[in-house]
């Protein structure tokens, strides 16, 4: 279920070392937020899925642009039918509850 | 055939078309610069620190428009590119930096000379490479070439470790280069991402026939597109005035009536005044960057706002817009030129030539042959319009944008989105090697070409037809000029206590040295060393109070710019 205080972004991105920190590294350099994220090797290929649980402001479009840009990335969507709660599990993990 | 990967690396920089690199040799690229010294179609040109290999680099990038190559060794070799390198993201400049690496063997564990190379990059490049195996450069490179020139430039560092380097490998036949790797522009610049559709240049020829105060606002995108001649013709079709950024000098003939300067915070007053009125701001290759815009809600308030980018992220960043696409602004015009109407626009003209009139520049009195602006005015009636000029950053860079009368794309390298002091002197080098048959002229400040004075050096060895002109002020003329006007004239730090002898200097370094201190006829004396081709150093005393004017305060909008007023 979509909320409107959140939205997750999908990405696929090649597997490489460096991927990681070119996608925090551009929250960073852009003053993004960046509430959460979620990242696993695709079977079978040299890709990786990653979600990111970002803030749902007017800034999401540009977001995503950058990510366009970025050269491991091959594909950005927000995720409309994704789970929110997995992150809500983790978020509990995570405070220790 | 048996191959190192140092060798590679050389082979593929030459088929590329490399015929030049700049940089400095050290441990961790060393195996490099052994394959560089077999090649004959290279010349490495030894820059005295890595920051001017960098601006050398640019100095060839930015006026060929294609990526230009400088080397570097680990650690200390990577902290001092890193300037040259951000300031090339800032302005859009295709570079492709190679720095060597310490062996793989040693990489996390503090080695001597170790920096993360690829992880200082990410913030301040398009894309980085680590190569971890020598046949990964077949790839690398070519890749690395194209990501730097495709859509909107940039720079890209490849960081390779000193054992990939010494890796041999066997290659039974050169792989074929990739015909998607041409480097030529034109190719780069038709993909499909990059043309409009009939719709939207239907959507645009409508918007713009439709208005009655229609202005073309123009950068840096026009230049890397080439397309300046369309554009010329574009506006003179439908008589559309022209305001340029600073990085979009010399887009548009600076003597031409529909030609506006340069807007923004050290516009002239009429330029500012002008874009208050137009209805329709047609913003082509620019991404309303603060100086430009001033206070950005009051930027254009009367207008609907067209806005052509390579760039997709550019488009509705700082400002919204009613129409806005992702082109290649050259194909956008080439297009749009067939469905504008001829117009001679008499209304809006007019209105235009009385803001001009009741608004101009406040040029100075030409008696004061001195003064900075009249300096600069007079160096161009001097030379020819192909003429390069590089500047450093503060003072003479913005009376050289208001003053200089730029004619041709590519004539003016300027620091515009770093505002790196100390780009001027190296990026000169870098445009003489690109340009032998033309004057380059570096105007600088006496703050800046402390900074990187050690590329007289260079200059001396390569003997190269460049003037570096010092306007020399004694301080740090851009931050006093602010400490006077936002800071009560609390001055700390912008004078200076000592100020060296340029002229002796340049001497010392084996190049020409010229004082103006006591010299009564500035002009006449200029013009007999601009006649010269040889490179020199003149050092022209200015008024250390000398203000740029007109100025728009911080978070002001562009039209409360103040010292507009008229002079006589
Ligand atoms: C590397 C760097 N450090 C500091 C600054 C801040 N800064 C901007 S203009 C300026 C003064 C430049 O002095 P000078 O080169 O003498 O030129 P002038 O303004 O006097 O013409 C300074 C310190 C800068 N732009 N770049």
């Amino acid at each position: 279920m979509p909320r409107t205080t959140d939205v997750i972004i999908q990405l696929t991105v090649n597997n490489h070392p460096g991927v990681m920190s070119n996608i925090t590294g551009l929250f960073t350099r852009r003053a993004f937020n960046l509430e959460g994220i979620l990242c696993g090797r695709l079977e079978d290929t040299k890709t990786s899925k990653m979600y990111l649980l970002v803030n749902n402001d007017n800034r999401i479009n540009q977001i995503i642009k950058q990510l366009e840009k970025l050269y491991d990335v091959l594909e950005v969507s927000i995720c409309t039918n994704c789970d929110y709660e997995v992150f809500d599990n983790i978020h509990q993990l995570i405070q220790g509850k | 055939m048996k191959c190192s990967g140092g060798e590679i690396i050389i082979r593929l920089l030459e088929e590329q078309g490399i015929d030049k690199i700049a940089g400095i040799p050290g441990g961790a690229n060393l195996p490099m610069y052994h394959a560089l010294a077999k090649s004959d179609k290279i010349q490495h040109i030894l820059a005295r620190h890595e920051q001017g290999a960098g601006f050398i680099a640019q100095g060839i990038a930015r006026t060929t428009g294609k990526a230009a190559v400088c080397f570097a060794t680990s650690g200390p070799g990577v902290m001092n590119l890193l300037t040259a390198i951000a300031d090339a993201k800032l302005d859009s400049i295709p570079l492709v930096a190679i720095t060597g690496q310490i062996p793989s063997s040693l990489v996390g564990t503090d080695a001597f000379q170790e920096v993360d190379t690829c992880g200082l990059a990410i913030p301040i490049t398009k894309h980085n490479f680590f190569v971890s195996s020598a046949k990964e450069l077949f790839h690398i490179l070519p890749e690395a070439f194209r990501v730097a020139e495709e859509g909107r430039p940039g720079p890209v560092i490849i960081d390779i470790p000193k054992d990939v380097q010494l890796e041999e490998i066997e290659i039974d036949i050169w792989p074929a280069k990739d015909r998607n790797n041409e480097r030529s522009i034109d190719i780069y610049m038709n993909n499909d991402k990059a043309i409009a559709s009939l719709e939207d240049i239907d959507q645009l020829a409508e918007m713009i026939n439709g208005s009655k105060k229609p202005l073309l606002y123009i950068g840096g995108g026009i230049l890397q597109s080439n397309s300046h001649k369309l554009l010329y013709d574009f506006a003179k079709k439908n008589s559309i005035p022209v305001a340029s950024t600073l990085m979009g000098l010399g887009c548009f003939p600076s003597n031409d009536p529909l030609y506006l300067g340069m807007l923004g915070m050290h516009g002239a007053p009429y330029t500012n005044l002008i874009l208050n009125e137009t209805d329709l701001l047609i913003a082509f290759g620019v991404r309303f960057d603060d100086r430009a815009t001033g206070k950005i809600a009051e930027f254009c308030p009367k207008a609907s706002i067209i806005h052509v980018d390579i760039d997709p992220a550019e488009l509705d960043k700082n400002k919204s817009t009613n129409f806005s696409l992702a082109a290649d602004i050259r194909l956008v015009l080439d297009e749009l030129i067939l469905s504008i109407e001829e117009n001679q626009r008499e209304g809006w003209i007019k209105e235009i030539t009385a803001i001009k009139e009741d608004y101009p520049f406040p040029m100075k009195k030409k008696e004061d042959a001195y003064h900075p602006l009249n300096l600069i005015k007079s160096i161009g009636s001097m030379v020819e319009d192909d003429t390069i000029i590089t500047t450093d950053v503060g003072q003479h860079q913005m009376w050289v944008a208001q003053a200089y009368p730029f004619q041709k794309p590519r004539t003016l390298l300027t620091s515009g989105g770093l505002g790196t002091m100390g780009f001027g002197l190296p990026t000169a080098i870098g445009a003489a090697l690109a340009n032998p048959d033309k004057k380059v002229i570096c105007v600088s400040g006496d703050g800046s070409i402390l900074m990187n004075l050690q590329e007289l050096a260079t200059l001396a060895d390569l003997n190269l037809n460049i003037t570096i002109i010092i306007l020399n002020n004694g301080v740090l003329g851009m931050v006093r000029q602010l400490q006077e006007l936002f800071f009560q004239e609390t001055y700390i730090s912008t004078k200076f206590v000592t100020n060296p002898d340029f002229a002796s200097i340049a001497k010392n370094f084996g190049i020409k040295g010229y004082d103006f201190k006591n010299n009564q006829e500035p002009e006449g004396t200029l013009q007999k060393i601009l006649s010269l081709s040889e490179p020199c150093v003149i050092n022209i005393p200015i008024d250390s109070s000398e203000n740029v004017m007109p100025t728009v305060p911080p978070g002001a909008a562009n039209h409360q710019m103040i010292g507009g007023k008229k002079y006589a």
